[in-house]
């Protein structure tokens, strides 16, 4: 396993505060790795975006983060922790470190704006001694390294396709070279095969340029191709993560299964699919215990009072890169 | 060399709403010298569009955003007039634009939207929507007490049960697919012989969708509704339809049983729209660097085939005419329009063709 570039250790993030707050985001540890995909799956209200903005420091009010650090570790320097940055020194790492392409990024284009302008705008901010044309070059190669012809410059977002218009937003995120980017939903919006186009020039840029990505989606079977290890989360906590082909060949939790069974399958034979019954938790109002508890074919008593403990499980000797929260599969003892 | 959509051993073979060289153009705003030309540019959104929906079956209409499938629906439902074609239920050729005519053809024909966050009204509550669907197509009975049994009737059939527990609240207060189901049970209250869902999942969260899709199959079994179902994901049709249709830009391509059509297709574009889809299951050496390009814009769409710019096979006849439907010979009524299949036309032609453009 490669070192780590990014560590989250006991996260919180609240909407609110005092007594009404709304607790999104509890206690969650994630670690990605260099050079690799993390996927993170789950269903809406699960706060899988509001980590992405956790991380990031970009959580609009009342997001609050109660808890946790935020550990970023440069290439061979001393780890620092995001969340206690200053300022100024957030406002050199965003984008120069950490890029983020946000959900709907189809509309985060600015419309008055020509493209040039928009790509050449991050390294005036970041580098302001930089020339126009040195910029305008860089521009140009940007357009290049995600496949759009440089011609394309001066045109405004809405002479675009909406897969050109998401291709300028993986550009404009790549500008400074980041070490990681951050990807909310990148392709919802987009058509399966302009889908596919774009995620397999992603994995071919993160060859080239060796970044590590987070990509965030409620398409499991979309995390299961393009990912190299996949967290699960439901109502704000992580409930398992695994490489992608141990998660998909043999899911621990009740929950990850039910969400592998959700998806009708192209080839096999067909099989009788259920989903999952019930209806994704209220955060305002979440069940004790495990949060899944009431919508678990396998609940216990135990489910319903405990929340089960995020580590690897005892019933699966094996290499330890695979954690999951489930009382089906209780924690290694430590001594063992 | 043209076939129709053969009626299929499987099901019922009673047509109950069935649409014939279906064609909507929408025209486009004049600007600038345009004002002085005669001509009207138009978006031809749906073009040539032939399907038929059966008693108790479901047929799936599949295609990308802007492929026209929404606009099939709507123009099913004759919330739009067709620019040509007819649309006949049971036979009979529909002309509803309004009033009356269009209510009682709306009773027996129903849609059902996308998004259930926005086709419930927020200020009123579940058993609003459903009374009044009731009341406006005459299935309320005469009595309180009969409106109450009708209501919770309609309630227990989308599976929202105990009926008491939904029938008061708001559409805030249940999720998304407590929503569709109460947008099911509005369409059912019309008590309709046709159902035209436009992508009555894609709002839901993965977890839900099957359920939702499973009632529908239920409805279908149970009320033998026919069922248009639309959706951008092939792999829902082949799971919950009899019957799929693959459109591009405007026009139907393939269509056939869901099996043959998902299993073996033959339109080159479904092939690419299968080989897209994301599959856990698809080794990765299997990968195959197919998809370039998106789809054309609609109001100067290419000549002959619409998909030619795209396709890796495309001939010369390919940019000339437009292909008919050909059967394809391995399954009920499976039919594609593209030229690959067209051997029988005329055979030395053809290849030559071939030659030229590679």
């Amino acid at each position: 396993m490669t070192d780590a570039v990014l560590e989250i250790r006991g996260l919180n993030v609240d909407y609110g505060l005092g007594d009404d707050a709304v607790h999104a985001i509890r206690d969650v540890d994630l670690t990605l790795h260099r050079g690799e995909v993390l996927g993170l799956a789950g269903e809406s209200g699960s706060g899988k975006s509001t980590l992405a903005y956790g991380l990031t420091r970009l959580l609009p009010p009342p997001g609050v983060i109660t808890g946790g650090e935020v550990l970023y570790h440069p290439d061979g320097g001393d780890p620092v922790d995001v969340l206690r940055m200053d300022h100024a020194t957030l406002r050199k790492f965003r984008w120069a470190e950490t890029a983020i392409v946000f959900q709907g990024a189809m509309n985060s284009l600015n419309p008055v704006h020509r493209i040039s302008t928009q790509l050449t705008d991050v390294i005036k901010a970041h580098d302001p001694r930089s020339t126009s044309a040195s910029r305008l070059a860089r521009a140009r190669e940007l357009l290049h390294l995600v496949g759009i012809s440089a011609d394309r410059l001066d045109s405004y977002p809405h002479q675009l396709s909406g897969g050109m218009r998401q291709r300028v937003m993986i550009g404009m995120a790549l500008a400074l070279e980041p070490k990681v980017v951050i990807m909310d939903e990148p392709t919802t919006a987009l058509d399966v095969v302009v889908q596919r186009q774009i995620l397999r020039q992603l994995v071919e840029l993160r060859e080239r340029l060796g970044f590590s990505v987070v990509f965030i989606t409620h398409d499991l079977s979309l995390l299961v191709e393009f990912s190299d290890r996949i967290a699960i989360m439901y109502g704000g906590r992580i409930v398992e993560e695994a490489a992608s082909a141990d998660l998909y060949r043999d899911p621990l939790h009740p929950y990850s299964h039910g969400l592998l069974n959700s998806f009708p399958a192209l080839r096999g034979p067909k099989r009788e699919l259920t989903g999952i019954p019930g209806s994704p938790p209220d955060l305002r109002a979440m069940p004790a215990g495990c949060a899944f508890h009431p919508r678990c074919p396998h609940a216990m008593e135990r489910c319903g009072v405990e929340v089960p403990v995020l580590g690897v499980p005892g019933d699966r000797p094996g290499p330890a890169d695979r954690t999951v929260a489930c009382w089906l599969h209780p924690v290694q003892d430590n001594g063992l | 060399m043209t076939t129709g959509t053969a009626p299929s051993a499987s099901g019922t073979t009673e047509v109950v709403l069935e649409a014939d060289g279906l064609t909507k153009h929408f025209p486009v705003r004049k600007r600038g010298r345009e004002l002085l030309s005669r001509t009207t540019r138009a978006v031809r959104a749906v073009e040539d569009v032939t399907l038929r929906l059966h008693r108790g079956r479901v047929t799936a209409l599949v295609g990308e955003s802007g492929s026209g499938k929404s606009t099939v629906a709507r123009l099913l439902a004759q919330l739009y007039p067709q620019t040509s074609g007819q649309i006949r239920l049971r036979g009979e050729p529909v002309d509803a634009k309004g009033g009356r005519r269009f209510r009682a053809y709306s009773k027996r024909v129903q849609m059902i939207f996308q998004d259930p966050f926005a086709s419930l009204n927020p200020v009123h509550t579940v058993r609003y929507h459903l009374t009044r669907a009731l009341k406006i197509h005459g299935n309320a009975g005469k009595t309180s007490q009969e409106l109450e049994e009708a209501l919770a009737d309609l309630l227990t059939r989308v599976q929202l049960t105990p009926p008491e527990r939904y029938v008061d609240k708001f559409p805030h207060e249940l999720s998304g697919g407590q929503r569709q189901r109460v947008a099911i049970a509005r369409a059912l209250g019309a008590d309709p012989e046709v159902l035209l869902a436009d992508e009555p999942v894609s709002m839901l969260d993965v977890s839900i969708r099957l359920g939702v899709l499973n009632l529908l199959r239920d409805l279908k079994e149970r009320l033998h509704l026919a069922i248009l179902y639309i959706t951008h994901d092939i792999a829902s049709a082949r799971y919950f339809a009899d019957e799929t249709y693959v459109m591009y830009a405007g026009r139907v391509v393939e269509g056939g049983e869901s099996e043959t059509v998902t299993q073996r297709p033959a339109h080159p574009y479904t092939q690419l729209l299968i080989d897209s889809a994301p599959d856990p299951d698809r080794p990765a050496a299997q990968e195959k660097d197919g998809g370039t390009g998106e789809p054309p814009s609609l109001i100067d769409p290419p000549a002959g085939c619409r998909f030619n710019p795209r396709c890796p096979h495309a001939m010369k006849v390919c940019a000339e005419k437009v292909p008919p439907r050909f059967a394809i010979g391995d399954g009920d009524g499976h039919f594609a329009a593209c030229w690959l299949y067209g051997d029988d036309l005329s055979g030395a032609d053809k290849v030559k063709l071939r030659e030229e453009v590679s």
